[in-house]
């Protein structure tokens, strides 16, 4: 790895539920060059391109080709990455490895959704096996609600933990992201009162679907230190997709896929005590009973120490470990685009480019990303090329 | 989603017929809008022009793809041209073509484009299409602002 | 429940990137195997023939394509047959040869030692032209129902046009190719062909006729890569990885000189700098390329510069390209032999290796020591990404 990785500029659109101005290509657009702008760079500048979405959203196949004209790919090197929700943490990882390799100093991670454009829950159930699953499948909130009833059962956490976490991510946004689709504050009462989706699920409990595109720019070592004076050094990465059939995650009170990268990125990074070394955390939180039930997957908390963790108001704007200062994916969900936004946020973070959402003094940052089959990446990136 | 299942000859093993049918409608955006409309109301065809290396796209982009910078530029690009290539398709495929095959498809260079468009090709024999021949659009009568307004490229009369 | 992982190598430099296993399915039009079965299948060949079990692999690369498929997040149904449960694992959606990048570049970071790559897929599922109509533009071209077939007949035709290479020309690739596979266990169609009989099939979209375009087919590859010291220890006969390039062209059809091989000129530039190749022509042993149609291995050779502008036609006329020629191209049969998309790009690589080993059996170039292999992305080769290999 030689010099080390970072991340020197993001890029993001205002992210809405419907995009009505922009064609996909154009939505790409206006992220990457808010990302090139941020560093400085031009298109010229950028040596390969990494993209993904999901296929099925918007039915266009070969997204790396199609994009061009809006991702700058044009003689350029640029390929696809997807993997279901954690396209855009698998992109950004990709972009890692495509720097860290020595291949290419420059490269532009792109992820992006038009979600308006088909029928997400649809689409989304066509990744259930045709044969076994697919007849009854019902998105993706079947197998969260699942989990979070094992939890609440086994660690007694209750349906207000979820609430709690879901007011914070809304008023995060609302108070401090201009980007985010949602922009609402909202209290424990009305999430309390909004409609079941799927038990113990409710409607305010869950990510919206959303039309959006994120860019990041890597760099090697020492061409990020000429892009920027603080780049935002890439320490750790980890993905797992340690699960494979619907059915083998239903029922766990926990995430193995998350625990698992989390473990390895922090080994190659060097975290050694999450709680205490993270100044801030991008999380890819799709319901709010994941951001009870996930904690202590990330070593932040106890087994069973999620409600605990929730309720002392420590993963709030101001406490020890703010959690989604951005709002988190309950506020914006273009899935192609949400896991990348969680490496964009905690880079910006220690960027100390991250405006009204700023965390004081940010140095330390982890980043998660979710999808397919209970699968999660993580990533950690710092402020300095090393921990100590 | 029914499933039903068949079981395929000597091999012993399983087929499920299935479709996957989703439902899309995609953001054509403002510049694709305009271009559009352009056709629809007027029987126009426009193409944007990149301040920097002054080639006309058609169809029409907001950002230029090789220079990378933003285009306001709206030309009004003819509807004859030159045909760059072409093919005549002769098999069927359910549920994607606009037309019963065999049927013409070519690129078009427009007078006024810098990039060809491709399209359909009418009122002409296969075996008569050249490449470099002289082509004029046809508008259908009733335009809903897509695609198909044009209803193809027929030969320019000498 | 949680699987035992590897311990992440701590970073160390890499140079050098050998491929010590691969594997390949016999490709047919239909195989009644899974997707998951045909993938099981080429990762323990893959692993046997590099003398592995699936505890040596510390990532792995998967190339699923959600069209293809017919199932979004399409990489799930092979995350437990290709052991990619056990590991960091991604998955890229393009050709093979963009998996064997992506793989290179995990194992180059010097944070994985041992990279398992796998593409398969199962064109009989679906309706092919309907999937690759999908690849145009659903608010422009796609209405024409334009797909894989008809875009490439319009650039058969421009390329003639502007070089006056023939469909005689075009039909020796197919009779070439489809000639070579009958000495490759591996190929769907060895066929005895030819010119006239290439020229007389029934015509699909003129001029591309039933024998000048690939089959339907159901195959899978793997292969396995590792890094120079373990490659050393582990392999009698590693590849090496000496120079990958890759590159992309413009997007509409219109937009492009579809008779040009701008993109290709560019990866293969990469690759041959990376390799320190200077004259192509003299320095590569072998090539496979990606033919999904017959006029595409010659725009192909130009673009690799294994001959000049506009001279492909006259290249395969002189049988410089037969398997007992100067520069012997797709000695495997080619794309043309056997065509499951997404996979067909690292199969090109694995009979380059095999070449290289010399373990090519009666499809052997004598004395093989550089190969390229090369794959396409998009309509009309849009994309492409080249490799340049060496025992």
């Amino acid at each position: 790895m030689k010099n080390g990785v970072a991340i020197v500029g993001v890029g993001q659109t205002h992210h809405k539920s419907k995009n009505k101005e922009y064609k996909g290509q154009e939505l790409i657009c206006v992220a990457v060059k808010r990302a090139l702008e941020s560093t400085g760079l031009t298109m010229a500048d950028i040596d390969a391109i990494v993209i993904g979405n999901m296929d099925h959203f918007e039915s266009i196949n070969y997204v790396d080709m199609w994009s061009v004209d809006g991702s700058g790919g044009y003689m350029k090197p640029i390929m696809k990455v997807t993997t279901g929700g954690t396209t855009g943490s698998a992109v950004g990882h990709a972009a890692f490895y495509h720097v860290a390799s020595g291949l290419f100093d420059t490269v532009l991670a792109i992820g992006w959704e038009q979600n308006s454009e088909s029928d997400t829950t649809a689409a989304i159930s066509t990744c259930f096996d045709p044969i076994t699953e697919r007849e009854y499948a019902g998105g993706a909130i079947g197998p969260l609600a699942a989990q979070y009833t094992a939890y609440m059962s086994k660690y007694g956490a209750t349906e207000e933990d979820a609430a709690l976490v879901s007011v914070r991510d809304h008023n995060n946004a609302a108070r401090y992201n201009p980007y985010a689709h949602l922009r609402q504050t909202i209290t424990v009462e009305e999430v309390m009162k909004s409609q079941y989706i799927s038990y113990p699920i409710k409607l305010l409990d869950m990510c919206p679907r959303t039309d959006g595109a994120c860019a990041v720019v890597f760099a090697g070592g020492d061409k990020a230190r000429k892009i920027v004076d603080r780049p935002a050094w890439v320490l750790g990465v980890g993905d797992c997709h340690i699960l494979v059939h619907m059915a083998d995650g239903i029922g766990l009170a926990n995430l193995p896929s998350l625990e698992v990268a989390a473990r390895e990125a922090y080994e190659m990074a060097g975290v050694t005590d999450p709680f205490k070394q993270f100044d801030v955390a991008e999380l890819y939180i799709p319901a709010s009973t994941a951001g009870v039930c996930w904690m202590e997957a990330l070593g932040i908390c106890e087994e069973g120490g999620g409600p605990g963790l929730i309720r002392s108001g420590a993963t709030e704007m101001g406490g020890e470990l703010p959690i989604n200062p951005s709002g988190g994916v309950l506020a914006t969900n273009p899935i192609g685009a949400t896991g990348l936004l969680r490496i964009g946020e905690a880079a910006l973070q220690v960027m100390g480019k991250a405006e009204r959402k700023q965390v004081e003094g940010a140095k330390l940052a982890v980043a998660t990303g979710f999808g397919g089959c209970f699968w999660s990446d993580v990533t950690v990136i710092s402020s300095s090329p090393q921990l100590n | 989603m029914a499933v039903r299942s068949e079981e395929l000859g000597d091999s012993g093993t399983l087929m499920y017929p299935s479709r996957i049918k989703l439902p899309y409608t995609w953001h054509a955006g403002r510049v694709g809008s305009r271009f559009y409309r352009e056709i629809r109301d007027n029987c126009k065809i426009w193409g944007t022009r990149c301040p920097r290396c002054e080639r006309v796209y058609l169809p029409p982009r907001e950002t230029c793809p090789r220079c990378f910078c933003a285009i306001d530029e709206w030309v009004e690009v003819g509807d004859v041209g030159t045909l760059l290539t072409y093919t005549v398709i002769r098999y069927a495929v359910p549920g994607i073509q606009p037309q019963k095959p065999p049927y013409a498809l070519g690129i078009v260079k427009l007078d006024g484009a810098s990039t060809g468009l491709m399209h359909l090709l009418g009122e002409v024999e296969p075996d008569n299409i050249r490449v470099g021949m002289r082509l004029k659009a046809v508008f259908r009568e009733a335009r809903e602002g897509n695609y198909l307004d044009i209803m193809y490229f027929k030969p320019l009369e000498p | 429940m949680l699987v035992p992982r590897c311990v992440f190598a701590r970073s160390y430099k890499v140079d050098k990137v050998g491929i010590i296993g691969v594997a390949q399915t016999r490709y047919r039009r239909y195989n009644p195997a899974s997707h998951a079965e045909m993938a099981y299948q080429v990762t323990c060949e893959a692993l046997e023939d590099a003398g592995l079990t699936i505890g040596d692999i510390d990532n792995t690369i998967t190339v699923c394509n959600d069209f293809w498929d017919g199932r979004t997040i399409s990489c799930m149904t092979i995350t437990e047959a290709t052991g990619s449960h056990r590991v960091p694992t991604t998955n890229v959606e393009g050709d093979g040869t963009y998996g064997a990048l992506m793989g290179a570049m995990r194992i180059l970071s010097g944070l994985h030692k041992v990279t398992l790559v796998v593409a398969q897929s199962k064109i009989s599922e679906g309706i092919p032209q309907v999937i690759s109509n999908a690849m145009f533009d659903p608010v422009y071209e796609r209405v024409l129902g334009v797909d894989a077939i008809s875009s490439s007949a319009l650039q058969m035709r421009s390329y003639m046009s502007k070089y006056g290479v023939t469909e005689e020309q075009c039909a020796k690739v197919s009779v070439k190719n489809h000639g070579n596979a009958k000495a490759n266990p591996y190929a769907q169609l060895p066929l005895d062909i030819t010119v006239e009989d290439v020229l007389k099939s029934r015509v699909l979209a003129d001029p591309i006729k039933l024998l000048d375009a690939s089959p339907i087919s159901d195959g899978a590859c793997a292969i396995i890569m590792t890094e120079e010291k373990t490659a050393g220890e582990r392999c009698s006969k590693p590849i090496w990885i000496k120079g990958i390039g890759h590159c992309a062209d413009a997007y509409h059809l219109g937009d492009r000189d579809l008779a040009e091989v701008d993109a290709l000129v560019s990866a293969a530039g990469r690759a041959y700098k990376m390799a320190g190749v200077i004259n192509p022509m003299d320095e590569i042993d072998l090539a496979e390329v990606y033919d999904a149609f017959s006029y595409m291995e010659l725009m192909w050779m130009e673009g690799l510069g294994l001959c000049g502008r506009g001279e492909g036609g006259n290249m395969v006329d002189s049988g410089v390209t037969e398997l007992g020629g100067a520069l012997p191209v797709n000695p495997s049969g080619g794309v043309l032999s056997a065509h499951a998309v997404q996979v067909a790009g690292l199969v090109r690589i694995a009979e380059a290796v095999l070449q290289l080993r010399g373990e090519a059996g009666a499809r052997q170039v004598e004395g093989a020591k550089v190969a390229l292999a090369h794959g396409i992305e998009g309509a009309c080769g849009q994309g492409h990404c080249v490799f340049v290999l060496e025992s």
